[in-house]
């Protein structure tokens, strides 16, 4: 069987009793902090993103409301952009925006690492994945505004 | 530039110290030094106690990892230059037990390395096949795997990973690497063995893709690239085995 690099030979050794070393030396096991993610930029970009996600499903909700409105009548429609006006709410749309911009930036970003494309043998360049995604953005985007607009 | 820097190492000694605390030496800085420099010429001239990982000084062996200003870092490969004025933090890898100062017990890998079988499985093994038959490669099929092979199980990604410091179940970034480098192989079949290991619930799904092996690793890896490929090909065999009849999968 042929073996190649990257891996050690695997430890066949005793088990490790926790808490102690096959020595009986003790081990101190570090903690992790609550605070954990704020300690460096990339965990707190992550932790964002990850809370991102509350708020898609905040513009999913939005939507349903919104057609639900649409669907009772016209005083349903005015009353539903009454409540969609108020400060609370456009608040929440402001941030709920920002986090959504955040979500797609940073996922679009990381799209290349998870997936190697590759054509006629060969890999495609990580920017020109990126770039795909924001055409597909901007095409679907430009659909629905002239869907709306028309 | 200023002629010495200080060091702020972690001292751990497990027969008297209830945990660890500080200890901090001045070492010459000079141009070509590393921060395993630094420590070595401590080891040799000023605390003999202090104990310390490492051996080829070349970012090969993967033994001097340690956490240097709070990131996880090949110290052979950190310059003392780069941190000056300091002083320098130096600490033992996040994530592990600490056995003794800056050196931290690994058992926890080493048990998790060969569930993910990291070696060629075929079935044409030396038992069927001559001796001396090799199995051939072409320059694009290494390549397809060459990346996930650098991988020298300096356990920086461990450290760097949150999700493995809140879930130590969790069988880790370059474990997963590692498992993609063997599946990418053209000479390997062993692809639905490993995939049955890493679909458990400590496998590729605990990653949240926070990226931090990626960004840490020295010989650019990418175990990140490497977890989120396997969720695909998990998901895409669960495609199947929904879609198609049995004999098709």
């Amino acid at each position: 069987m042929t073996r190649s690099g990257g891996a050690t030979t695997p430890s066949r050794g005793t088990p490790t009793p926790s808490g102690g070393t096959p020595t009986g030396l003790r081990l101190y096991r570090p903690r992790v902090s609550t605070w954990w993610w704020t300690r460096k930029r990339s965990y707190l970009v992550f932790v964002m993103r990850e809370l991102s996600s509350v708020f898609v499903a905040w513009f999913v909700v939005y939507l349903l409301f919104l057609v639900h409105a649409v669907g009772r009548g016209e005083a349903a429609y005015l009353r539903f952009l009454d409540w969609a006006a108020s400060p609370w709410v456009t608040l929440l749309n402001v941030v709920a925006l920002a986090f959504v911009l955040l979500h797609a930036v940073t996922w679009f970003a990381l799209t290349p690492q998870a997936m190697a494309v590759r054509v006629a043998g060969r890999t495609v360049p990580p920017v020109h994945i990126i770039a795909g995604q924001y055409t597909g953005l901007v095409v679907v985007s430009g659909f629905v505004l002239w869907l709306v607009t028309r | 530039m200023a002629d010495s820097i200080r060091l702020r190492v972690s001292r751990y000694r497990p027969d008297t110290d209830p945990e660890p605390h500080w200890q901090e030496y001045d070492v010459p800085l000079r141009k070509e030094w590393t921060v395993l420099d630094g420590l070595n010429h401590v080891k040799n001239e000023v605390d003999t106690t202090l104990s310390f990982r490492w051996s080829c000084r070349m970012g090969i062996c993967g033994s001097c990892g340690m956490n240097v200003d709070g990131e996880p870092r090949l110290t052979c490969a950190t310059f003392l230059s780069d941190h000056a004025p300091g002083p320098v933090t130096v600490e033992p890898l996040a994530n592990f037990p600490v056995v003794r100062d800056l050196v931290v017990d690994l058992s926890d890998f080493m048990a998790k390395l060969p569930r993910v079988k990291p070696w060629i499985i075929h079935p044409d093994d030396h038992r069927t096949v001559e001796p001396d038959v090799e199995y051939l490669q072409t320059p694009e099929q290494l390549d397809a795997y060459k990346q996930f092979s650098m991988c020298i199980n300096c356990m920086l990604c461990y450290a760097a990973c949150p999700v493995y410091g809140l879930d130590p179940e969790f069988i880790g970034p370059a474990a997963i690497a590692l498992a993609e480098r063997y599946d990418l192989d053209s000479r390997d079949r062993g692809e639905r063995e490993r995939l049955d290991v890493l679909v458990e619930h400590d496998g590729v799904y605990g990653c949240t893709f926070v990226g931090e092996c990626t960004r840490v690793c020295p010989k650019h890896v990418d175990p990140a690239a490497a977890i989120q490929r396997y969720k695909l090909k998990a998901a895409m065999e669960t495609v199947k085995a929904f879609l198609l009849p049995r004999g098709a999968r």
